[in-house]
């Protein structure tokens, strides 16, 4: 059953009782919250995504709650939001309208340091017949704008956040979660992309203004598809250039990959194994840009690899 | 790991909750397994899976997502995996949990080898100095190969050295590079006058700690063993310029380091090498005799007998009733015995079994006492006063326990 189809009831019972297990793709990730403004988002945002009754395998456990403090007193001080991976708290309490990105960071801090089954690469993923466009990025480089851009135009969304490379057959697994936009991209998406549903707005984060994308119905439901990769490109915005692509030198490529990867020391001989092999199958390049049109016609009229003999 | 904002937060505190359902007479060798159940009456199923392995066959999904939620938390999935290998019943584990037990499992495998190559460049480092490197606890398991290595998770390399060679060997090390991780002047004065060791190091292009230690207990604390007795007794490893404690000494350390490191966060992997080191040497014929004899010269009966009983309750380690007996007047009052069950056994395990705020207040109970077995009690005001002033949380790395 998909979350939108849960009675708003029920999916709030349960998140504030034992908590409620959403299938994103490649984990399972346990909400549990009795903050109410947060169950809503969540319901908007996690819409097609298949709820579980719980009872089985779980990757993340992950609880938002108010914090109380000694005695609740901290209740009465702050209204404050406070998320637990267990008994491990990886943020600092934050106000309280700032909960859905603290959900969102904790899942992706469970990713990042808590699994290894994939190699891991801070990038957004996008795929067009089959052949993946890797998008790593540093924050701030306009990779999620990019991504909310392309997930609206033609393009199915893998991930916002997350390349997850299997290391068995190089192909990556889909993990179609909000994206967030940030700032002047919140609007600039919302002219581009009427139809897509973006939750409030959150000011003030370190980050400045975020707000969330859920992800097309199309993509969530194509979750357990793969894809392979065929282009990795290093997106810069820059304001006022013209959109170019420049073609990147293999080694300089991996590199930047591997720096980009959260655990492609801990995997070893096999994260060097991965990557390599999926850098000598892509086209590399930088691309600057900063019109969404320029980068759509660009992206989407990029060469496929040739097969290597 | 780089730049992404929620990757830069410190690594989780490995630790545990759980809780001892009763309390059995340990020194009259009558002690019985018990099921520990949480406060909340939840098994640890963690520990009946590291216990007898086979009870695994029998575990719904939503027993093996608490067994590896408590495993995560404790960071002993890896170790988890080596015991269901080593059972022979990988077969009988569900698909999709042994994926999560193997992916961990080969972590931690690739990281041993960085342990590894980070033990040749400090014997390189120090062959100037022309005495034998004494490696400790995981690095010492590890290179000399026995069943406590398998799956273990850890990040310092630890080594042993003559005191009288600590400053030589301090020189040599901040000559080839490797560097004190950034520490005031006072935790550099604590580390120097007070504690067991070096201020931790770091090589500058690399990323594994190095803790270099003159003793395996602060020289300010209650008990204080004479690391000449270690030194003399440690044994070299075959074919390599390196050398280890003898049998004996590596499970008193271990004991030692379970009941008076203050790592906290690491209790249940210190408890699961005690086990293992006890499992493996104690097929030695004069193993037991010699180990309290051990203990008894230097000065660590106490945490042996505590050692010795978290670790027959709690994972099963054959303990022969002699040893309890031999050991009994080792034991602390009745009362504080009951109470450090309690609180051992509800820090050990984290996870949904055991309250937070409990846990939290355990925790710092275990903390005090630690802090308390460590230095006298006018260094220790003086030791808090400034911490409190200065609005550190803690000095003794280790002492952290969140």
């Amino acid at each position: 059953m998909k979350l939108g189809e849960l009675a708003p009831r029920d999916v709030a019972d349960r998140m504030k009782g034992q908590g409620l297990d959403l299938d994103t793709g490649p984990f399972v990730v346990r909400i549990e919250t009795p903050i109410t403004d947060l169950v809503d988002e969540i319901r908007s945002l996690y819409h097609d995504f298949p709820a579980d009754a719980g009872g089985g395998l779980v990757d993340f456990h992950v609880a938002v709650r108010r914090p109380a403090g000694p005695f609740g007193v901290r209740r009465w001080l702050r209204r404050q939001a406070i998320a637990y991976l267990d008994d491990i708290r990886p943020f600092e309490p934050l106000p309280i309208h700032m909960a859905v990105p603290m959900l969102e960071s904790s899942i992706n801090w469970c990713a990042a340091n808590q699994t290894n089954q994939y190699v891991m690469i801070h990038a957004a993923v996008l795929e067009r017949r089959g052949s993946a466009l890797v998008l790593p990025g540093i924050t701030g480089a306009g990779k999620s704008t990019l991504c909310a851009s392309l997930a609206y135009r033609g393009w199915r969304l893998l991930s916002d956040e997350f390349a997850l490379i299997q290391p068995a057959d190089g192909q990556i697994a889909a993990w179609p979660r909000p994206i967030s936009l940030k700032n002047v991209s919140i609007d600039l998406i919302r002219g581009w992309a009427p139809d897509a549903c973006i939750g409030k707005s959150v000011p003030n984060t370190n980050k400045g203004t975020i707000a969330y994308v859920r992800p097309p119905s199309e993509s969530v439901r194509r979750a357990v598809d793969r894809a392979i990769p065929a282009w990795v490109v290093f997106p810069t915005f820059e304001k006022g250039a013209a959109g170019r692509l420049t073609p990147l030198p293999k080694a300089r490529a991996f590199f930047r990959l591997a720096d980009c990867s959260f655990n492609y020391q801990a995997l070893g001989i096999q994260g060097f194994q991965t990557l390599s092999r999926m850098i000598s199958a892509c086209n590399t390049f930088e691309f600057r840009y900063s019109s969404l049109d320029d980068a759509l016609g660009l992206l989407g009229a990029l060469p496929l690899p040739s097969p290597r003999s | 790991m780089p730049w992404a904002c929620w990757a830069r937060y410190r690594s989780p505190p490995r630790a545990a909750s759980a809780h001892l359902a009763a309390v059995s007479t340990f020194s009259d060798g009558s002690a019985r397994l018990r099921a520990p159940a949480g406060l909340m009456g939840r098994e640890l199923l963690l520990l009946r899976a590291l216990r007898e392995p086979r009870a695994m066959h029998g575990f719904a999904l939503g027993e093996w997502d608490l067994v590896l939620r408590q495993a995560r938390g404790t960071g002993t999935v890896a170790r988890l995996c080596a015991i269901v290998q080593a059972a022979g019943m990988f077969g009988a584990v569900p698909a999709r949990v042994r994926e999560r037990l193997e992916t961990e499992h080969a972590a931690v495998t690739q990281h041993h080898q960085l342990i590894r190559w980070e033990v040749t460049r400090v014997r390189r480092a120090l062959a100037p100095v022309g005495m034998p490197l004494i490696l400790l606890k995981g690095a010492a398991y590890l290179l000399a190969d026995l069943p406590a290595a398998r799956g273990r998770n850890f990040s310092d390399v630890d080594v042993l050295v003559p005191r009288d060679r600590l400053l030589v060997v301090e020189e040599t090390l901040l000559e080839q590079g490797w560097e004190f991780t950034e520490l005031t002047a006072y935790d550099q004065r604590y580390y120097r006058n007070w504690s067991h060791e070096l201020p931790p190091m770091i090589h500058k292009h690399r990323n594994v700690i190095l803790d270099v230690h003159h003793n395996i207990l602060p020289p300010t604390g209650r008990l204080r063993p004479d690391p000449r007795l270690l030194l003399e007794a440690a044994r070299p490893l075959p074919g390599l310029p390196l050398s280890v404690l003898a049998p004996g000494d590596m499970v008193l350390h271990s004991a030692c380091h379970l009941l008076q490191s203050g790592e906290l966060d690491h209790s249940l992997r210190d408890l699961i090498d005690l086990d293992s080191l006890i499992r493996h040497f104690c097929s030695e014929g004069d193993f037991w005799a010699g180990l309290v004899a051990r203990a008894g010269a230097l000065g660590v009966r106490r945490p042996l007998y505590y050692g010795l009983r978290f670790a027959e309750r709690l994972l099963g380690t054959p303990v022969p009733a002699e040893v309890g007996r031999a050991l009994a007047h080792a034991a602390p009052p009745r009362a504080v015995c009951v109470v450090m069950d309690v609180l051992f056994t509800d820090t050990l395990v984290r996870g949904p079994s055991v309250h937070y705020w409990w846990r939290r207040f355990a925790l710092a109970l275990l903390g005090i006492r630690h802090h308390w077995l460590r230095m006298p009690p006018l260094l220790l005001v003086r030791h808090l006063l400034h911490k409190a002033l200065t609005g550190h949380r803690t000095v003794a790395r280790g002492t952290e326990t969140e």
